[in-house]
């Protein structure tokens, strides 16, 4: 059998302890001092596993309760009771919710994929991702890729351009040149942070987890420091510097490199391909009303690959903005009406926080994403953006070892990895390429509620 | 057999009071020292929250409290106690109960239909959960002028399973509803026989889910189905030829897509045995079918079960995929009787979360959506419909009844029945803490047989009630005039005010 793409996955402890959903609440007045005291017959042995956490003069109690209420049902004077968390119903905001956040945190110790027992708790449906389902492949129907094991589905995606025919000579020879293509085994690539700390340590902590992974990290020229040098395979420079005051051999070596937006985007990825004709080039725009128009622009003028960025909630740059899904479905099928989607590649990202935004994105017309908060959030961020401010981190994100986050990190690919194959498997579709602009395997909010509900209450 | 069913009668119901030391409740009350102990409480409370202590009342059944909505009676204790000693107040450990889909209220209002047979006061919200979406925004148009001459003694729930014509026996259910799947390993040997002794006394069916035929079940075989699954765990040409349905299962709502996991933990020599395994190593169920990749593969497989047991109906249990009507014929073309849509809301033993939440369509569309299908088709009068995967309460059970299904299959809510509280760890370590989901023989023996056949049967019938009251509410003589009605029901989120003519409920 062939080698196949696996993340090796390991626990990595947290350094904080966890913010829990709820807390434990056991008075002592009143106790009866029961022979048999009902603390003494959890089945989970919180009580004998109680512990003070001394750096943060914590109750470990909490975290170790699955909430099962036998206590709080069994004591005779109802000595103990649950309460909510108020630290934990305050972490992130709207769209960076408690249970997003508690999610990652989850992956990124246990590098697992979170599984439970009983029906989904949550929501009918909800804002942005959360109002689309994927598709299964029911039995009674064939399906187009027929039905593998997860061992032979690929996640592996190319960036550049491509042709769309091949040119040859008389005597046969190829006359076309293929534009350089690089490829990554998972369809991620780690994008700038939108705010963190003194970030030293975390771009090598996240450079380290996208070199274990094969992806890259993208990195701002101004930012890139010698100790950098021999990881920069896996590097994708952001021109934030004028090209001439880089050092020309660091773009020699560049596979790929980013180009901010602007008008002359185009010259400037003609001057790198001077320099570097095998690199790929990616020009970076934030994702606005006019995306489509200005890609069909760029197509035609000869661009590899465009990044699309929406901000942190998922939003573009407008009056009434559209969430990011809504407004690459729009894109991508433009591109394919006007018989050009094929020949660039499409990244895209801003407010991508869980694994199933990945899949969802990728239906809807992305060809790989980028990803920033989640990032952080491996390594314990809270998503406080106390630092925004410029005030103290308060999980010490300045101070970590860059092993250690570049471990949290890779378990939380690991585990973004295996449920993007549990997506994959379910949809019977064997590679990541062919999910892209599946929207016929999606089902959407808006056009079931039409479908469905709107005809209720009606006689005839 | 139509005249059978009218006579069928419902078991009784018997109190079946929380096998825990305090029921969970949604109140809490608190009596001062300044208490005297006079009793005029006990006295008062017409729903039996006290009982005689020695230095003042015991709180024995708070959880039957209605809290703040008693200020209205004339017998609200909090302001009749002539020394002004009693508190009313919300419980807070309350809050962290449940969920969006089984909040508080629901599971609370559960256990009160489970312990009593009763329909609880409406200061517990027992229609509805709180989801936002599909069942949680949908209500019943109860028509203004409730003349409704039909007599409640009058009113059929019965459903007929049997709809093909085919020359096999029609089999009625006196309620429109069954219990689904949960395999012995999965769920203790208690859980397993209490549902199966349920089902049976209720005059229904109850699955077994992929695990075997324990012997234990043998008495209860008419009341049976069984299960094919993919893993064919359990499955003997003996236990096909045992009961009168024979159910595949294709995939699972709560995992669309992908097979079961039993940890070797599960796995004890009494469960390896049953499925004819290993004691002690993981067993799975793979996806799909490895023997089924189209209609005519399915229909070999039905065929199979036909040939093997020459009275059994087939149901086919699939999920809800963007083309589930087209699923659905096929179903019907292969020669099954009974098609049960398993929405993408529905439960499980342990699967991962991002295939609960994302994979397939809840139940709530994928019924309708099937239903039309069927009807265009013109054959939806031959086949029985059934829907599963997020059927919580007896309204939602009504609801997607009016939008196309003629009965429902259960099996969370016999859980909560029986004190599952949703905690949502079934699967880790010894299983479930409170003796549901588990085969620990220490917490398998939190759970008595008697109590746990009696408060599924409670439950089931405080639902027939409702369902009932349903029915006469909107004129109808038999719950197959409900079938596809969705003139009677009104999603709040798109009615129009102007076309509303009645109560909505």
């Amino acid at each position: 059998m062939p080698l196949k793409y696996h993340i090796h996955s390991a626990p990595v402890p947290n350094r904080f302890p966890k913010i829990t959903k709820s807390g434990v609440i056991a008075w002592e007045e009143g106790c009866l001092k029961c022979a048999r005291c009902v603390k003494k017959d959890c089945v989970y042995k919180v009580y004998e596993k109680k512990d003070l956490d001394e750096r943060q003069m914590l109750d470990s109690l909490d975290s170790v309760c699955m909430d099962c209420f036998r206590c709080v049902q069994g004591c005779p004077n109802r000595l103990i009771q649950k309460g909510t968390n108020p630290t934990y119903k305050a972490l992130g905001d709207r769209y960076w919710t408690p249970e997003i956040i508690s999610n990652i945190w989850f992956q990124a110790e246990s590098g697992r994929i979170p599984v439970s027992g009983a029906g989904y708790g949550g929501p009918f449906s909800g804002i942005g991702f959360d109002a689309m389902w994927t598709d299964m492949s029911e039995i009674v129907r064939p399906t187009r890729d027929g039905i593998h094991g997860r061992e032979y589905i690929s996640t592996t995606v190319d960036l550049g351009r491509k042709l769309m025919m091949l040119d040859f000579d008389e005597t046969g020879k190829m006359l076309s040149v293929p534009p350089p293509l690089v490829e990554i085994p998972l369809p991620v690539i780690f994008d700038l942070l939108p705010w963190s700390p003194p970030k030293e340590k975390i771009i090598r902590s996240m450079l380290k987890a996208a070199k274990m992974l094969g992806t890259f990290l993208t990195v701002r020229a101004s930012d890139l420091e010698q100790d950098m040098i021999p990881d920069l395979p896996n590097i994708m420079l952001h021109l934030d510097r004028q090209l001439e005051s880089i050092d020309r051999r660091l773009i020699e070596t560049l596979r790929i490199l980013e180009i901010p937006s602007s008008k002359d985007a185009l010259s400037l990825q003609r001057a790198i391909k001077e320099i570097n004709p095998s690199a790929v080039t990616v020009i970076r725009l934030s994702l606005d009303p006019g995306s489509s128009t200005r890609i069909l622009e760029l197509i035609r003028d000869g661009a590899e690959v465009i990044h699309l960025c929406a901000d942190e909630n998922g939003l573009e740059k407008a009056e009434n903005p559209l969430f990011i899904k809504d407004r690459m479905k729009e894109i991508h099928l433009r591109l394919v009406e006007k018989g050009v989607r094929d020949q660039i590649t499409l990244l895209a990202g801003g407010g991508i926080a869980m694994a199933e935004h990945m899949a969802k994105l990728i239906i809807c017309g992305a060809d790989a994403l980028t990803i920033d908060i989640p990032l952080l959030v491996a390594m314990e961020c809270r998503v406080c953006r106390r630092c925004k401010s410029g005030i103290e981190c308060p999980v010490e994100l300045d101070k970590i070892d860059s092993n250690w986050g570049g471990d949290r990190i890779r378990n939380l690919m690991a585990g973004w990895h295996n449920q993007l194959l549990e997506i994959l498997g379910a949809m019977g579709i064997r590679e990541v390429r062919r999910l892209r602009g599946e929207m016929g395997r999606a089902m959407f909010f808006e056009d079931l509620e039409k479908e469905i509900f709107a005809t209720m209450g009606k006689r005839g | 057999m139509a005249n059978d069913i009218q006579k069928f009668e419902f078991p009784e119901v018997k109190v079946a009071p929380s096998r825990f030391r305090h029921a969970l409740s949604k109140h809490r009350i608190t009596i001062r020292k300044s208490c005297t102990n006079c009793g005029l409480c006990i006295d008062l409370c017409p729903y039996h929250v006290y009982e005689k202590g020695k230095k003042r009342p015991n709180l024995s059944s708070e959880h039957l409290c209605i809290g703040f909505a008693c200020s209205r009676n004339d017998f609200f204790c909090v302001r009749r106690c002539p020394e002004n000693a009693i508190r009313v107040g919300l419980n807070p450990s309350f809050e962290i109960l449940g969920d969006k889909r089984w909040p508080a209220d629901l599971l609370s209002s559960t256990w009160h239909m489970a312990e009593t047979g009763s329909i609880p006061h409406p200061s517990l919200n027992y229609k509805t959960g709180d989801s936002g979406g599909g069942f949680d925004r949908i209500r019943f148009i109860f028509p203004p002028d409730r003349i409704s001459k039909i007599s409640k003694s009058e009113i059929t729930t019965a459903i007929e399973l049997n709809r093909s014509g085919d020359s096999r026996p029609r089999v009625t259910i006196p309620i429109p509803l069954y219990l689904g799947g949960m395999s012995f390993g999965s769920v203790s040997i208690v859980t397993m026989l209490s549902r199966v002794r349920a089902a049976a006394a209720l005059g229904t069916f109850c699955c077994t889910g992929e695990g075997g035929y324990p012997e234990e079940l043998m008495p209860y075989d008419d009341h049976i189905i069984t299960q094919v699954a993919t893993g064919l765990f359990g499955v003997r040409e003996e236990t096909i030829k045992r009961v009168r349905i024979v159910e595949f299962k294709y995939a699972q709502g709560a995992k669309p897509g992908l097979g079961g996991h039993l940890l070797g933990d599960k796995v004890t020599p009494r469960v390896a045995a049953m499925r004819e395994a290993v004691p002690g190593s993981a067993l799975f169920s793979p996806f799909p079918f490895h023997s089924v990749y189209s209609v005519e593969d399915h229909k070999k497989h039905v065929d199979w079960i036909k040939e093997t047991n020459p009275r059994a109906l087939v149901s086919v249990k699939v999920s809800t995929p963007t083309d589930v009507d087209m699923v659905a014929v096929g179903s019907y073309f292969a020669g099954a009787h009974i098609v049960q849509l398993d929405g993408s809301y529905g439960g499980t033993g342990a699967a991962p979360d991002i295939a609960k939440k994302n994979i397939a369509m809840p139940i709530e569309y994928a019924v309708p959506k099937v239903h039309r299908f069927l009807v265009e088709e013109g054959i939806r009068e031959n086949i029985t419909i059934i829907a599963s995967g997020g059927i919580r309460t007896a309204y939602d059970m009504a609801k997607i009844i009016a939008m196309g299904a003629d009965g429902v299959c259960l099996g969370t809510a016999d859980l909560v029945a029986l004190e599952c509280i949703r905690c949502h760890h079934c699967e880790s370590g010894r299983g479930c803490a409170r003796g549901i989901a588990t085969t620990d023989e220490e917490l398998t023996g939190l759970m008595g047989l008697e109590w746990g056949t009696q408060r599924i049967i409670n439950m089931y019938v405080a639902w027939r009630d409702q369902l009932i009251d349903i029915l006469s509410r909107l004129g109808m003589k038999s719950v197959t005039e409900l079938v596809g009605r969705v003139d009677v029901i009104a999603h709040l989120d798109y009615l129009k005010g102007r076309d509303i003519h009645g109560e909505l409920v």
